[in-house]
């Protein structure tokens, strides 16, 4: 439904040359929802903005349900919706106003355009600011208004822009559980950028990691998270012991990455669940008493990490599945 | 209904909604043309002097040029407003649709006509109510020139927000430098052949004194004028000049 080949975008700023995307390909299947992920200024917008025929890219091509973006863009703004980083609602207008508006721009009759309208205020729930203009708003309301622009004309193409930044929990909630409903009812195809990894890793089916302006991972949540981080083992030990148990660790089939913390020592290893056993009866018969042993699945912030060095968001979601061990457990 | 029509109705229609709903703000929005008409004109009048309208009426001077200062500042907030939305995320969504681009400057610049069109209506008004002697005939055909040059003006100013992006320095500095030395070399206020020769010589060759002179002679009704001919020509050729490069620039994307 999305192609995008060989895209590519600079801007001159200057006399400095912005490569904002470098090489950026992706496919993305009828009724799919894929996340593009990344930093700050990894070039997700700018991506973004090449395939909803906002930017003419510098090389590179995009064809949406089969038009080329660059020769059709009549043929693919009719099928695409567009939620952007940025408010899409004028501050001199109703939200109201604004909606019909949208509609009346993808070609609804004037009476079509109002129910539509009233039909998305319902859906997110925001009725009751009808008539009153953006400024008025909170920006989580906001928000919520630019998502509604996007859905007026029911698309079968959507793309989002951040659409949950500013959103408190309920209202994430609230979206997903639309964009949930448009999937199954209309098998909507849905290529959204977020900076919640939890949400990309609940609700997106692929992944396509861009960092600089090229993609560097492309998969399902899961084959990301086993292919590009491993799980991890936490043992604690006393300090005396650690650098044994390091080495002891090394041993260890499947092992990709040690490192001890004061008492800890810290494994990435493949398959956590299995090796934990094994680990410990290593130690045991080393006589190193364990004091606290943990296994960890990695998240998706743990595969960004070791991609681009750099966190995405402040609190990973990881899964801890933390045993305490009282000291004669590693007897079994 | 053709598309670029319809387009040019939906634009049309979501740019004058604010304006309908609170018709204050477009009085609010001609307090300068209205203070000048009214202090500046009255002081005018009182100085009783002969500006060569033939028919000894001041206010039948003055009016038009009050006239053409208000399609001259008018579109300045229309640009603005403009640039807020380039910088905003609104033209863009307006752009991700399958809208006529060229509906987007039709519609807009419809908005700011009609907009100019009820200010004039009323600065007349005020006039009347100060003493001016009305030739209708004349009143409606200086609005018809004022009107197509108000198209281009909107559209240039359109033009200018665009090429402005995004810090809008661009705009403040054209507008700030150019729209008042324009003002002045056209003769608005005063007769620019009671200044030195080389103001005379700037303001021949400043295409808005040829519509100030233009409206001038048709406001008072003499259509056959030649002065009304060069003002049409001007004026055309500004909304000309406004609406291809505008929509050139529209359709070249942001
Ligand atoms: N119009 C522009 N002119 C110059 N540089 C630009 C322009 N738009 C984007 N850039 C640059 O291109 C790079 C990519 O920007 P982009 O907005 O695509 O990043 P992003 O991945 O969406 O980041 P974020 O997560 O912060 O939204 C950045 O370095 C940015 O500064
Ligand atoms: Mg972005």
């Amino acid at each position: 439904m999305i192609r995008a080949e060989g895209l590519r975008r600079t801007f001159k700023a200057g006399r400095e040359t912005i490569e904002a995307v470098r090489d950026v390909s992706f496919d993305v299947a009828t009724g799919e929802l894929l996340a593009l992920l990344g930093p700050n200024g990894a070039g997700k917008s700018t991506t973004l903005r090449m395939l909803t025929t906002l930017l003419p890219p510098t090389a590179g091509s995009v064809h949406i349900a089969g038009h080329d973006a660059a020769r059709e863009p009549g043929r693919v703004r009719d099928a695409i919706g567009y939620v952007g980083q940025k408010n899409a609602s004028g501050e001199n207008h109703r939200i109201r106003d604004e909606l019909i508006t949208q509609g009346r721009c993808y070609g609804l009759k004037r009476r079509d355009a109002q129910r539509r309208a009233d039909e998305v205020l319902e859906t997110l729930g925001i009725s009751d600011m009808a008539a009153r203009v953006p400024g008025t708003l909170s920006g989580g309301q906001r928000r919520r208004v630019d998502i509604a622009l996007g859905l007026v004309h029911n698309p079968s193409v959507l793309f989002l822009d951040e659409p949950s930044t500013g959103l408190d929990p309920d209202s994430r909630a609230g979206l997903w559980a639309q964009i949930q409903r448009l999937r199954r009812e209309h098998r909507i195809t849905i290529l959204l950028t977020t900076h919640h990894l939890d949400e990309a890793d609940r609700m997106a089916e692929r992944i396509v990691i861009v960092d600089q302006g090229r993609v560097i991972a492309n998969g399902t949540a899961d084959t990301l998270k086993a292919d590009l981080a491993g799980d991890w083992l936490h043992v604690t030990v006393p300090a005396a012991d650690a650098a044994r148990a390091a080495g002891l660790a090394d041993l260890m089939a499947g092992v990709s990455d040690v490192t001890t913390e004061g008492r800890t020592v810290n494994v990435r290893i493949a398959d956590a669940d299995a090796a934990l056993p094994a680990y410990l009866r290593l130690l045991d018969h080393d006589s190193i008493r364990v004091t606290r042993a943990s296994v960890r699945r990695p998240s998706l912030d743990d595969v960004f990490i070791n991609l681009t060095g750099l966190r995405l968001e402040e609190s990973g979601d990881a899964h801890e599945a933390t045993t305490d061990e009282p000291t004669g457990a590693t007897h079994a | 209904m053709p598309k670029l029509i319809r387009d040019t109705a939906t634009v049309f229609s979501r740019e004058i909604t604010p304006e309908l709903r609170s018709p204050v703000s477009i009085v609010l929005a001609m307090g300068q043309p209205l203070l000048f008409l009214v202090l500046f004109g009255s002081m005018l009048v009182g100085t009783g002097a002969d500006l060569g309208t033939g028919t000894g009426d001041v206010w039948q001077w003055f009016v038009p040029g009050i006239l053409v200062m208000m399609c001259l500042m008018g579109p300045l907030s229309a640009g603005h407003s403009m640039l807020g939305e380039l910088n905003g995320g609104q033209m863009e969504r307006f752009l991700v649709t399958p809208i006529s681009r060229t509906a987007i400057i039709l519609g807009r610049t419809g908005k700011d006509t009609v907009t100019l069109f009820a200010q004039a209506v009323l600065i007349a008004a005020t006039a009347i109510g100060l003493g001016m002697r009305l030739h209708l005939p004349g009143a409606l055909a200086t609005m018809v020139l004022l009107t197509v040059m108000a198209v281009g003006l909107s559209a240039l100013s359109y033009v200018l927000a665009i090429a402005s992006r995004p810090s809008g320095n661009l705009f403040w500095i054209v507008t700030q430098m150019l729209i008042f030395p324009i003002m002045l070399l056209s003769g608005i206020l005063l007769p620019v052949d009671a200044g030195p020769g080389w103001l005379s010589a700037v303001a021949a060759i400043n295409p808005v004194t040829f519509i100030v002179d233009g409206a001038r002679a048709l406001f008072t009704g003499d259509f056959l004028s030649a002065s009304v001919l060069s003002g049409a020509i001007a004026a055309v050729a500004i909304a000309a000049i406004g609406l291809i490069l505008s929509t050139r620039a529209m359709k070249r994307g942001i």
